[in-house]
This record gives structure tokens, sequence and C-alpha cells, in this order.
């Protein structure tokens, strides 16, 4: 009886689901396989997917730079919030959370005003005589949008990590000779494994089918699988390649989550997704 | 006995301006089973951490083999510990968190090897290397945290209240365990525990805290036999706690009577704290006793029977193996060596009355003693 009342309550969800989520996917596959003229099964589009394969590569080479430069900002700073009193940590949580209450949109072009070459950091540069730089795009501008962008999404799983680690077990490691750059490498970094893992999955995720951030600070030759779907549906060039563009994406995704929960399965406080 | 390993001298610790510690002097010879005892909050725990070295005493130095060790950090002292819910590794197994100490200290492989080995035989865990700390029983888990210290041969072990969170049964069973283990290594061991019994059962010496202060240190008999303050009287065992006067040496006077007792030293007419063990009192019949009473309540407590009587308006705890009816007039003798006066203290008072004794009494105190941190 209980039960059946709790699956009710599920229904609206599962009705948003079927109607959003799985008919739209169901949409995508049919262009995917399909002949933009004739309509017909075809396997053409995947064969064509072939000469997108550089960009590919470089959106998850991007992403994957981001991501380690993401841990490697975020992991610190993650530390520190976690061993902050109660008070300052829901201070310091609540700064990391301060840039995603603006605008994503805002926020890069924000950085294209600092970064283009009449922008702000070029014209203090020029001012003190170096010379105005290239600064956008560039594909360091474009690794920077992302890592300005998703920093937030690898600092939280990281603090809710080493939040829950026991203070107890720094003591152990250094009772029994563990240096404190031992204790880290021994005990502490050890037990951050399932917050890496899935700050690196919330921060490659949105980073490798991103296409605003490219539009904006990278040139013409940083373009990445995010920029060619849209341009394939929205200049209505081929939305059947697009869609089939969409499917690998998604199963790049899905891959790499399955790397990660598998990397991190045994281990608990990882947030899953 | 042995030469002295460990000295505190004149430790105080504040925080944030409660003073935690205020003025402890101990010393603690090699080889020694010390035990600090106290109720939570009585600083026992911080003194442990200080010898460990994970707090710096706000004042006051601890010396090791002669040497202050104040600014020596944890890692660098031959000292080990078990924690209180025993901090065990868990992304590691059984057999690697016994050997993390080891591989710390880079020892060769097959001397790694034979250690852990050697350890899981003496913690009777042989056959457990490659389990993980999760799937272990609380007792399991106990015994590789005391392997995970004793492995690296410290000098001294410290033990924070080892044995908390195991239920009776297996207490009783790892106390001989770890006393066997303490003998048959010649490890220091330093104790904390909020249990009297395990004080008094383990220990070579005793030191009862309470308030940031030590009350008494001595062997668990004198610590029984002869507690210094009300305190210690009435946290160490059960004692019936009474105002009395001294007359004389070997004289006492309380309840309108005067008694022959065994304490002198005293200044004459001097108020003191007389305490008399419950199993020590003798029941006779009425017009034989030193003092008649009315039985108010009965406890049957397995080994013997927990009655409270009252004489005067005044209730006492005997612990006795005859069964007094509730209600029945009964005598008591109180023999010399029964008796043991203690000077005054800051105590004096606080303890010792069983007027609103209640059998749930010592259940409701050690629940509050497993509370702490």
């Amino acid at each position: 009886m209980k039960k059946n009342k709790s699956v009710l309550l599920s229904v609206p969800y599962m009705l948003w689901m079927l109607a959003f989520t799985l008919i739209p996917l169901c949409v995508v596959g049919y262009y995917a396989l399909t002949d933009p003229d004739t309509g017909a099964f075809s396997l053409g589009n995947l064969q064509d997917l072939s000469m997108y394969l550089p960009v590919l590569g470089q959106s998850v080479l991007y992403s994957l730079i981001s991501s380690l430069i993401c841990l490697l900002l975020g992991y610190p700073v993650a530390y520190y919030i976690a061993h902050r009193g109660p008070v300052a940590q829901k201070i310091l949580y609540m700064l990391v959370m301060l840039p995603m209450c603006m605008s994503f949109l805002l926020r890069t072009l924000a950085w294209v005003g600092l970064l283009q070459d009449t922008g702000i950091i070029n014209n203090i540069l020029d001012a003190i005589g170096i010379g105005r730089l290239q600064l956008i795009r560039t594909p360091g501008a474009v690794v920077l949008g992302m890592v300005y962008n998703y920093l937030p999404y690898m600092i939280l799983p990281l603090y809710s990590t080493l939040v829950k680690m026991d203070d107890r077990l720094i003591e152990a490691a250094e009772d029994l000779g563990c240096t404190p750059l031992q204790t880290f490498g021994r005990v502490i970094l050890p037990l951050s494994v399932p917050g890496i893992l899935s700050g690196i999955t919330m921060v490659f995720v949105p980073a490798v089918s991103t296409f605003y951030i490219s539009q904006k600070l990278g040139g013409t030759d940083t373009v990445l699988i995010g920029d060619l779907i849209e341009r394939l549906f929205k200049q209505g060039d081929n939305p059947n390649l697009g869609a089939a563009l969409s499917l690998v994406l998604m199963l790049l995704v899905f891959v790499c989550t399955g790397i990660m929960n598998r990397f991190g399965g045994d281990e608990e406080g990882g947030v899953v997704i | 006995m042995s030469k002295e390993l460990i000295r505190l001298r004149d430790l105080t610790m504040e925080f944030d301006g409660e003073r935690i510690l205020d003025g402890i002097n101990l010393y603690i010879n090699d080889h020694e089973f010390l035990t600090l005892l106290g109720p939570s909050g009585c600083g026992k725990t911080t003194t442990l951490r200080i010898i460990g070295g994970f707090l710096t005493p706000t004042s006051g130095t601890v010396t090791f083999d002669g040497k202050c060790i104040n600014d020596v950090p944890p890692y660098e002292r031959q000292i080990n510990t078990v924690f209180q819910r025993y901090a065990l590794f868990p992304h590691l197994n059984v057999f690697d968190n016994i050997a993390f100490g080891l591989r710390v200290a880079k020892l060769p492989k097959e001397e790694i090897n034979q250690r852990v080995q050697e350890m899981l035989e003496i913690v009777s865990l042989k056959g457990y290397g490659h389990r993980r700390i999760q799937s272990l029983s609380g007792g399991q888990q106990q015994r590789v945290a005391i392997a995970r210290a004793l492995v690296n041969r410290p000098k001294v072990l410290l033990l924070d209240e080892p044995l908390g969170a195991l239920d009776l049964r297996l207490r009783k069973d790892m106390q001989i365990e770890l006393k066997r283990i303490q003998q048959a290594m010649g490890i220091t061991f330093v104790y904390v525990t909020h249990d009297q019994e395990e004080a008094l059962s383990m220990s070579d010496t005793v030191v009862v805290m309470d308030k940031g202060r030590i009350q008494q240190i001595g062997k668990p008999e004198d610590i029984y036999n002869e507690p210094k303050n009300a305190f210690v009287a009435d946290f160490i065992g059960e004692s019936n706690i009474l105002d009395g006067v001294m007359l004389e040496d070997y004289k006492v006077r309380f309840f309108g009577r005067t008694f022959q007792c065994v304490d002198k030293g005293f200044a004459p007419n001097e108020s003191v704290d007389v305490v008399i063990r419950p199993e020590d009192i003798d029941i006779v019949a009425p017009d034989e006793g030193h003092l008649v009473g009315t039985v108010t309540s009965v406890t049957f407590k397995g080994l013997n029977y927990d009655i409270i009587v009252e004489f005067k308006g005044f209730k006492w705890l005997i612990q006795t193996t005859d069964h007094c009816a509730e209600g029945s007039t009964i005598g008591i003798r109180l023999n010399p060596e029964d008796i043991h006066i203690m000077k005054k203290s800051e105590y004096s008072g606080m303890f010792g009355d069983y007027s609103s004794y209640s059998a749930e009494y010592d259940e409701l105190t050690e629940d509050a003693g497993d509370e702490e941190e």
C-alpha cells in the first residue's frame, strides 16, 4: 500500500522525463541514423564523423587540461575550507558558490571585456610599456574560461570529501612516523580520491560539451564539439550529422562517468552524477 | 623499581581561556602500566594528547628520557597511540594498516612482513591480513589498532579509552589480553579510562584526576583503601562518607559515638571525612550493633545484595551476601580497620550520601563518561 503511494509521487517527474528527455533522445537517435536527403536508415552520418575526430580530440584535451587545473587550484582551497571553524566554513562555502549566482553567459562575456585586444588587461600592459598581447582567441583563453566557470564544481565535491575525513586518521599517521608531507601522500590524498574523481567528472562533463566559452574566447582554430553541434543545427547545415555528433558526445560522457564511478566505486563520499 | 621515563612538570592547558589542566606533575617509569582515571572532562585525554605530541601545553614541560620534548612533533617521538575509536585507515587492509609505520620507516620488505605476521599472531588475528577494516568487528578493529601501534616497538604506548566501544564480555577479555601483551613486550603503557574497575585491575599505578588536577597517585590497593579525599573515595568503588571529628590519634567520633580506628596524625578535634566501604560493614542483630538502622531498599546484584539502611536520617549503602528484608531493623558493627579517615577537602559533603540512591546509578554515570569527545 505504502509502496504504491510512493510510486505515485514520482509520476510527475516520470512524465517530465518521458516528454522532455526520453522522446527527444529518440528523436536525436532517429536523426542520427537517417539520411538527410532521403530520410532512409543510414549509418552515413556516423561514418562522416571521422572528419571531426580532431575536433573531438581537441575538446577532450581542453576539458582534461581544465579539469587538471581546476583540481590543482581547487584542492588546496577545499582543504583550507574544510579545516576552518563551522561559521567560517559556511561563509567560504557561500563565497565559492557566489559566482554561480551570476549568469554563465555574463561571466564569460566579462572575460571578453578583460581579454580582448583593446580590453582592460591589454590597456594596462600597454600603459606600463609591455605592449599588447594576443590574449583572446587563443586556446589558453578557452581553458581559462572553462576553469573559471567550472572551478566551483571541483571545489564542492572535494570539500565535502575532505570535511568528512576523520582528523584522527591524520593524527594516527603522524603518530606512526609520517611527516606532514608523508601524511598527505599516504592518507589524505588516497582518502580524497572519491572527491577528486567526482570533481573531475563534474568539470569535465560540462567542459567537453560547452560551446559558448570557445565561441566567445576562442579563435577559429579552437572549435569544440559543442560549437560544431550548434553550428550544424542552428545554421541548418545538417541536423542529421549534428544529431550523430550529439550521440557520440553523449557516449563519451557516459564512458567517462562510468570510468570514474568504477574507480571510485567502492569508496564512500563521492558525489554520484 | 625501574627508571623514570617520562616526567610532566607543572603542566597547564587552556582552551579559549578555560583551564583544562591545572598544574599536572607526574612521572612515569619505564615498563610501568599507568592509568589516568577520571570522569569525562577531567583532563585525562588532554594529558595523554600532550604526551603524544598532538597538543602543546600552555605552560610546563614534558621530558622524555631526561630531554624536554615540548617542541618535538608526534612523528619524531618514540611513542605510539591507540586512539579512541581506533582511527584505522579505511583505504588499507589489516596488513597494510599494521605495516604502515614500518613502511614509513622504510624497513626492508622481509622484515616488515615478518613483524606484521608476528604481530597478527600476538593479537590473535592470524590469517586476517587481507581483510578490509570495514569487515571487522569492533573487537577485531581494536586489536588491529593495538597491533598497528605495537609493531613499531615504541618505548611508550598511549591508549585512549581503547575498550570504551566494546561490550562488557569482550572488554574483560581484552583487559587481560592487554595486560599480558604489556608484560610480554615490556612496554610502558599510559592508559586513559573512566572505568575504575578497569583501572584497578590492570594498572601498576593509578592517577585519579578531576577538574584538571591530579587528586591522587598510587597503587590500586592504596587508592582503594586509602583514598585521599571524598572525590577519590566516591569515584573508586562505593563509599559511605560521613562527617566526623578526630578526637585524638586512633579515635574518631561520628553519629554520637566514638570508634576506634587505625588513622593518626590529625590535629585534636579536627573535623574529618570518614569513609566506610559498603562491603566492610558487618550486619549483626540489632542489640549487638554499634548502630541500629532500618533497611529501606534491597537490590539483588548477583554477587551480593545492595541494601540501603537508614541511620538517624542518613542513608548508607551496605553490600552483603545475606538477605535482609525491606523494613527490617538491623545492627551493624564497624571494626577499626573498616574506618578510613580523610582530611576535609573541597569535595567534602558532595559525595557518599545514598539518600537518592537508585539501582540505575552506576549505568547512568557510565553513560555520561562515554560521551567524552
